[in-house]
């Protein structure tokens, strides 16, 4: 096995290096997702993006994201590659490699992946138009202690 | 006591610091700091809707601070869908 399985990295990203990380003598089903680097929004040309990351508390949510994936399905191997830095458009900026006997529980735990990263890991994403730049994330529906912030 | 207060992302750009050291009264939380912050940094949230995450966890609101704690004020994480 090469390198780490679940990281932050200023590096490109291998979607192949993750899915070696998976690769398992039991495993009937290996699934991979690559989130990529897109040239719109909203209609809006994208030019390129830059990701920024609070750490190591970043490290130990996509750890979390990892271990609840475990907890609820019976996996394999799981691999989480996130990238941070400016990208251009096209490249890879986050990829999850998971394994398991039948290819159901790799499926729904790949699936469950990438919505808890967005909800608990601290990765943000700042996308640069012509003529402007937008940090992406809204206030509605951010919420990853799991209860609405009441007044006080 | 002495509360580091990290900023991120379009908080840290919008306040135009990355870090302050906020003097906090014994018996703080996590809501009367992210009142502080508010009340002295520009263009954060109203506070009730800062989420915070105190030496690297995320925690409510009533969540009592120590001195030398390092509180994290956590935009949006990115979106996609």
């Amino acid at each position: 096995m090469r390198g780490r399985m679940i990281t932050i990295t200023n590096e490109e990203l291998d979607p192949g290096l993750a899915v070696s990380q998976v690769e398992h003598p039991g495993a009937g089903a290996i699934v991979t997702f690559v989130g990529a680097t897109r040239d719109n929004t909203a209609g809006r040309r994208v030019l390129l993006l830059e990701y920024e990351a609070y750490r190591p508390m970043a490290d130990q949510q996509l750890q979390r994201v990892a271990d609840e994936m475990r907890e609820r399905w019976d996996l394999k191997g799981v691999a989480i590659h996130h990238r941070l830095g400016r990208l251009e458009i096209g490249e890879a900026s986050l990829v999850v490699a998971v394994s398991s006997a039948h290819r159901k529980n790799a499926f729904e735990a790949c699936h469950f992946s990438i919505d808890r990263i967005k909800q608990i890991v601290p990765i943000w994403k700042k996308e640069f138009f012509e003529g402007g730049e937008v940090w992406v994330g809204s206030q509605e529906g951010f919420d990853p202690l799991g209860v609405r912030h009441t007044a006080g | 006591m002495k509360i580091t207060v990290r900023l991120f992302a379009s908080y840290r750009e919008k306040a135009g610091v990355g870090q302050i050291v906020i003097e906090a009264p014994e018996g703080a939380t996590v809501g009367s700091l992210a009142q502080m912050a508010a009340m002295t940094l520009p263009g954060l949230p109203q506070p009730e809707r800062i989420v915070v995450a105190v030496n690297n966890e995320y925690r409510d609101h009533d969540f009592a601070l120590s001195d030398g704690d390092e509180a994290a004020l956590i935009p949006p994480v990115s979106g996609g869908r």
